[in-house]
This record gives C-alpha cells, structure tokens and sequence, in this order.
C-alpha cells in the first residue's frame, strides 16, 4: 500500500467528524468517517482544509494516527497556544461537523507491515502520532518484527495513548517502550528527569549491531538530538528516517 | 471555494495577499529533512558541476568563496504550508557558476551530502534566479538549515533548494529526485499550487 497510496492525483475529500477523544488537556483524536479513503501506509499525514463563510482559507498538515483502513482515518492535534487551525479542530469541531482533506501524503517516512526487521521509533512529544500509527498496523497486521519505542515528554499529563501503550507494552510479545521526562515524572516513582541520553537509546537488543530501521518525530531541536545522537552510537545514517516539525506548525 | 469549516474564522494578515494559495506565514524558520543532518567540514567540501561528458568544473571551499557573491532577499514558500517573508541571503549566482558550461542539457540533478536529491529545469537556475547560498541573515548557514551551502531557488518550493548541496549534474533528459519520486509534484510552483503529483 505504501507506494499505491501516494500514486495518482490527490482530490480534496469532506471526511465527517464521528467523535473526538480528549488524549490530554491539550491534544484530541479526531474520527473521520471519509467515504472512499483508499487508507494509507503508516506514518503518512493529510492536509487538511479549514474554510471561513466569507472564503477565506487555510491548509495545514497533520499526521495519521491510526492504523491503514478504508473509508476512516484518526487525526490526532496537539493545540498551539497561537495557533490559527490547532484551536478549532481541538476546540470548536464537534462530531458531526464536515471536514476538508487530501491524502494520505509522504512516501518516505512510512512503515509497512511486511518488513519483519526490528523497527526503534523515538518520538518527541505529539512525534509520537505517526509513529502510533505504526505500532496498531503492526498490531492488526500480526506483524512479530520487533518494535522499542522511546517516547519523550515533558511530564506523565502530557503521555498521548498512555493507556493504550501500557496495555501493548504488558500484552503484546516483541513490544517494548521506555519515557523520557524532560520537566516531571510520574508522582512517587523514582526516574531521572532529563533530555534524551545514549543509554536509554541503546537498550539491549537494539544497538547498532541489530540495525533497526529508525523513525524519529518530533520538534527539529529533539530531532536533531536524537539523530545524532543514533549516528554517533554506531546507525547508519541510511537506515535513520526523520519527521521535523517547528513550533509554528499552525 | 471549499466547503465551509462551521464556526471557523480564520486569521487573515495584511500581508497575504503576497502568499501563494494554501500558503499561511511564519516568523521563525522551521526545519525539515528526511534524515541526520550530514555534518560537512568546509576543509573536505566540494562542489562541483559535471555533465554527460563527465567533470565540468570544481571548487574547493576556498576557491568557491573567491567567486563573486552577491547579497539575497528572497521569500521562500515551503511545501508543509509556511512561509517566510524577506529573508535574507548571501551566495553566488548559478549564472557565475555555470558561466563556462558549454550544454546543450534541459535539466538539471542536484545531488546533496547525505544521498539527498532533486530535479530541475536548467533554464530555472539560470538568469538570476538561483543560488547557492553560504549564508543566512548574515551568519555562516547553519547545518541544519543546509550549510555549510545550499541551492537557493526560492521561486519554487523550498524542497528544491537542496540542502548540502555537493554536485549539478547537467542532463539531456529529467530524472525525478527524492521528493518528486515520493509523491511531490516534478516542477513545484508554489504560485500554482504544485504540491504533490497531478497538482
């Protein structure tokens, strides 16, 4: 599906809004029921098109959250305090509501499930939302390629899919995941508190010896970090594929 | 017109009418690229022009630095959505570049310092509209933002103006670079809304 899903020409699409799930205080999951969607391969984005009654209009690009199927899609949004399309589709869209969308996009950052290699996913913050969509279309395809996800946040409030990676990390063989907390942990346990380090990037198991493919997403200063941080342990640079994006995503 | 967003008002700025379609602005300069940032010493660069008979001419950091710069101001319109007015640029002009390079080629291939790539018209680069640039708001160009020099060529979307840019491979023929194989649109006018394939 990877490279069927970016052939041809991308038409916008009124997807509708069938409910929105709060994943922190300041980021939700939005479910679109979009008639006709061709799915996607993981790890790709859509644009999406927000129209004002008097014409105005603006794009922005946000990543898939869920796994490939047709006719559906999740986006999940990280509001932007200044933000001029994050507040409406955290704040204002309600189930029900049409929304404007062209996609999937991106043939590069993408994970298929007929890879059986071991895969280390690095996200930083809302990085985490195209690397989820990874992990569930391993999940649902039955995928036993290794998967470690290490996954930086400020503080445990601002975890996106807690639950949900708690449950994968107890329930499913070959999954694991370790935190970063760059401000504040959990309250009564013990973890170092602080950036991202070689030693929680080189776990046993995945080395460079192991020559995982690697997915790291999230803002250009934790991006460039962890990059290079993965190329001094030893990564091929070849096999480290990045997603970036500024604080002025919209 | 698109359908509209119920409830959704926008942010309308005064400068927009100087944006492309689909376009909104920045004031910061984000980054984006598919892999580790290549670390390129000047002491090893190279940047060289090469065509179908082979090598047309190469310079060392030091002898690309004696050629005659010019100082830049340019908008630049990414295909992500940004865009970043009035930026300012120093680098040589693709015109002084190519001055000695007899071609009868249409196209160009610019290959990049990390495997990057990304296809051209020749006629794009010429007649002052294309750089390769060195510097950015007065300071050496960051790593991350392409240094130590990148193509400048800002009336196209800025996935064209290769970062680490180390060779321009003058060719009869177009061959897609990266993007434009994954999807992105071959030519990528930002002003015609040439985003993605069939654009």
């Amino acid at each position: 599906m990877a490279r069927a899903a970016v052939l041809g020409r991308l038409t916008w699409q009124v997807g509708t809004v069938t409910e929105i799930r709060e994943e922190s205080p300041t980021a939700r999951t939005i479910v679109l029921d979009v008639p006709g969607w061709p799915g996607h391969a993981a790890g790709q984005h859509v644009d999406v098109r927000l129209t004002a009654d008097d014409g105005y209009s603006t794009q922005r690009s946000y990543s898939i959250a869920s796994a490939p199927a047709a006719d559906r899609l999740e986006l999940t949004v990280q509001r932007l305090e200044d933000g001029e399309v994050s507040p409406y589709l955290t704040d204002i869209l309600r189930p029900g509501y049409p929304l404007e969308l062209r996609g999937p996009i991106g043939g590069w950052f993408v994970w298929d499930p007929a890879e059986p290699g071991p895969v280390m996913l690095v996200a930083g913050g809302s990085g985490v939302v195209p690397l989820m969509s990874m992990i569930r279309a391993r999940e649902e395809a039955g995928s036993q390629a290794p998967f470690r996800l290490v996954y930086s946040v400020r503080s445990p409030e601002t975890v996106l899919y807690a639950a949900e990676l708690e449950r994968l990390r107890q329930a499913v063989d070959g999954f694991q995941m370790s935190y970063v907390y760059t401000r504040s942990g959990p309250p009564g346990v013990k973890v170092r508190i602080g950036r991202l380090t070689p030693v929680v990037l080189s776990a046993p198991g995945w080395t460079s010896e192991t020559a995982p493919a690697v997915f790291i997403c999230g803002p250009t200063g934790f991006v460039e970090a962890a990059a290079s941080l993965l190329v001094k342990a030893g990564h091929e640079a070849g096999a480290i594929k990045t997603e970036r994006f500024g604080p002025s995503g919209g | 017109m698109g359908i509209v967003s119920p409830g959704f008002k926008g942010r309308r700025r005064s400068e927009r009418e100087k944006l492309p379609p689909g376009q909104y602005l920045v004031t910061d300069f984000p980054v984006l690229s598919a892999g580790p940032t290549p670390r390129v010493d000047t002491s090893s660069w190279k940047l060289s022009i090469t065509s179908g008979a082979g090598l047309v001419h190469s310079w060392d950091w030091a002898e690309f630095q004696s050629l005659p710069s010019e100082e830049i101001h340019v908008d630049l319109h990414c295909v992500t959505k940004w865009s970043k007015l009035g930026t300012t640029w120093r680098g040589v002009s693709l015109d002084t570049l190519l001055a000695q390079a007899q071609t009868s080629a249409e196209y160009a291939l610019a290959h990049c310092y990390g495997g990057y790539t990304t296809n051209l018209p020749l006629a794009d680069l010429l007649d002052g509209q294309a750089w390769v640039a060195f510097e950015y708001d007065g300071r050496p160009l960051a790593a991350e933002h392409g240094g130590p020099a990148r193509l400048l060529v800002p009336h196209l979307y800025l996935w064209k103006s290769a970062k680490w840019v180390r060779r321009i491979d003058l060719r009869a023929k177009d061959e897609p670079g990266f993007w434009e194989s994954l999807g992105y649109h071959n030519y990528g006018d930002p002003w015609r809304e040439q985003r993605y394939w069939g654009d």
